[in-house]
């Protein structure tokens, strides 16, 4: 590389400046840390989708998928981290694969609401099968790291890790992606998929292979999930409002950058930690405030505070 | 001469529309062709059907000696038929050069080449080289969507044109562009084309660009072909006269006596365009 990427040097600083916070964060915040993790990875395969042009509304269906694969592995025996977020990882990836046949050939409200109707198919699909719990859910047995089985407070400092470590690889991964021509034909689609088609490939093919990884990290963000709260359960695992709450995370970080995505489901579970706290009455009401305050002041998201910060650095002086 | 495209018994219909009846055109390599005819004659069909947009009801076409028919159009673009828009088919939110940077990429990568990054130096010296053959360099920077109309439908051609296709469809050219700017702009864009050696099939409405650029002439009327000859020929046969060209537009009056007849139903046929 003749130029230093920025995105990756920012997430490399703040790889390391986690890992080592890690030993020293309060559990509760340690807590809140992987959810945002979790749910960062989620928005950022929306963010994929977004630049593509389309939005979904059902994309708890492969964090639930993901999950619940993953739990699903603890209760015949399994407890390893890395095979239950790998398997929870790849079955949401295989069933996006399948959907993904079908999904790719709609577009825009009719795309967004067709996966929801797939995740609400899911949804009750768990709450009517009473082996895994219905409506309550069932828990998750504390994992083992390759054959390492932390007690205690040890437990969710080995998962940060081994979190941070994965969505690490996977977001340096998006960004080097974004600039490669498939990543960049999500330009393409997005804008002209006749020209595309009339330059020589298919729209829809790379709208599945962008459905896909958007799968594949739902299902991880999945899997960690179960891993962190050691309970999987309908509600917050599949419901419509787990999908509406990705699309919150991905309008309030904004698609500027994959790092974004992380911020925006921090700022998302801190609203959410603080207004359930403060005002146990009107937690909705302040997060939809809040949103609606983003919305008019930073359409861009979060992130575009960043630029324009960037922006009246270079502004010559008067 | 190698016969590029064959066309043979090719039918379209909609419903009770007869969009397209008992076409049969063989192309030649290196020909210039231009296809005239009245707003629904069936030419952007024609097109259509030839790059795979459309399907057609019956007939068959073959390129370079192999049936493309019920190929998308994304196959039959790889195969080496291009074509350009009426309204011109770009990338409206990004510049010139991303426009053109996306086209060489989508053209040029395959397989694990999509893995690769989209900007390379060779690639960007392609796509300013590309720039200065259609001459819209100082337009690199520029959005798409504050181009001229002129300057975006030599975007348009000029991303049709990457792949250095055998065959190139334009449709309607010069449509929306001013008197002044049509001669200039079809200069850039035929010497390009000549360059490429590639052989061109233009949908046109100004006699003077086709008796200009043209050296064979497909006319079509209600949804088929009244006339394929030379230039020369074709622009004095009398059903083109009669159904096509409306003698009150054209310049050279031999054998006008009967124009009076048929100012009527041909008036304002020349000007306007045509849905893609």
């Amino acid at each position: 590389m003749r130029y230093i990427d920025k995105t990756v040097v920012g997430l490399t600083i703040a790889f390391l400046v986690l890992f080592i916070a890690d030993f020293f964060m309060a559990e509760w915040v340690r807590f809140i840390g992987l959810q945002s993790l979790a749910r960062g990875a989620v928005a950022l395969g929306l963010l994929v989708l977004w630049r593509t042009g389309l939005v979904s509304f059902g994309h708890a269906l492969y964090f639930g998928f993901g999950a619940y694969a993953a739990a699903m592995l603890t209760l015949i025996g399994y407890h390893d981290a890395f095979l239950l977020v790998f398997a929870g990882t790849l079955a949401a990836g295989v069933l996006a694969y399948l959907l993904g046949f079908l999904l790719r050939r709609y577009r825009a409200i009719f795309f967004a609401l067709l996966n929801m109707a797939f995740s609400m198919i899911l949804y009750g699909v768990i709450v009517k099968t009473e082996e895994l719990g219905s409506t309550d859910g069932f828990s998750v047995l504390t994992p083992t790291f390759l054959g390492y089985a932390p007690q205690g407070e040890a437990v969710q400092t080995t998962l940060f890790i081994f979190t941070l470590v994965f969505t690490y690889i996977i977001t340096v991964g998006v960004h080097l992606y974004m600039k490669t021509t498939l990543g960049g034909m999500s330009m393409a689609v997005r804008e002209n998929e006749i020209r595309v088609e009339y330059l020589g490939y298919s729209a829809e093919k790379v709208i599945h292979v962008k459905y896909v990884f958007s799968g594949l990290v739902a299902g991880f963000g999945g899997a960690i999930m179960a891993l962190a709260i050691g309970q999987v359960d309908p509600d917050s695992m599949a419901n419509w409002t787990v999908s509406g709450e990705f699309v919150f995370i991905t309008i309030l970080s904004g698609i500027g950058n994959v790092g974004a995505t992380y911020i925006g489901a921090l700022v998302f579970e801190l609203i959410r930690t603080y207004a359930f706290e403060y005002a146990p009455q009107f937690w909705q009401f302040i997060l939809g405030g809040s949103l609606l305050a983003i919305i008019m002041f930073l359409p861009d998201g979060i992130w575009s505070l960043f630029s324009r910060l960037r922006r009246s650095e270079k502004a010559p002086s008067p | 001469m190698t016969i590029v495209l064959e066309v043979r018994d090719l039918q379209k219909t909609f419903g009770a529309v007869v969009a397209a009846k008992d076409i049969n055109v063989t192309v030649n390599e290196h020909e210039i062709i231009g296809i005239i005819g009245a707003n629904g004659a069936g030419k952007t069909t024609f097109v259509n059907m030839v790059t795979g947009y459309l399907k057609p009801t019956s007939g068959q076409i073959e390129f370079a000696g192999r049936s493309i028919m019920g190929l998308p159009p994304r196959d039959i673009t790889t195969l080496g038929i291009s074509r350009s828009f009426q309204i011109p088919q770009v990338f409206l939110s990004e510049s010139v050069f991303d426009n053109l940077l996306m086209a060489y990429a989508i053209t040029e990568a395959t397989g694990l080449g999509l893995l690769s990054p989209l900007l390379n130096d060779a690639r960007a010296a392609r796509v300013d080289s590309h720039l200065e053959r259609y001459q819209i360099a100082q337009y690199r920077n520029a959005l798409a969507s504050t181009l001229p109309q002129g300057v975006r439908k030599l975007l348009d051609i000029a991303m049709a044109a990457v792949s250095k296709p055998t065959i190139l469809m334009l449709d309607e050219p010069t449509s929306g562009i001013s008197v002044e700017e049509k001669f200039g702009l079809m200069d850039i864009i035929m010497e390009a084309l000549r360059q490429d050696q590639t052989t061109v099939l233009f949908i046109e409405h100004d006699m003077e660009i086709v008796e200009r650029y043209v050296s064979r002439v497909l006319a079509f009327y209600q949804g088929e072909i009244i006339c394929d000859a030379p230039t020369a020929e074709a622009l004095v046969d009398p059903g083109v006269r009669e159904f096509v060209i409306g003698e009150e537009y054209h310049r050279t009056r031999t054998g006008s006596e009967n124009a009076g007849e048929n100012a009527g139903e041909n008036a304002g046929e020349n000007g306007g365009g045509e849905d893609a």
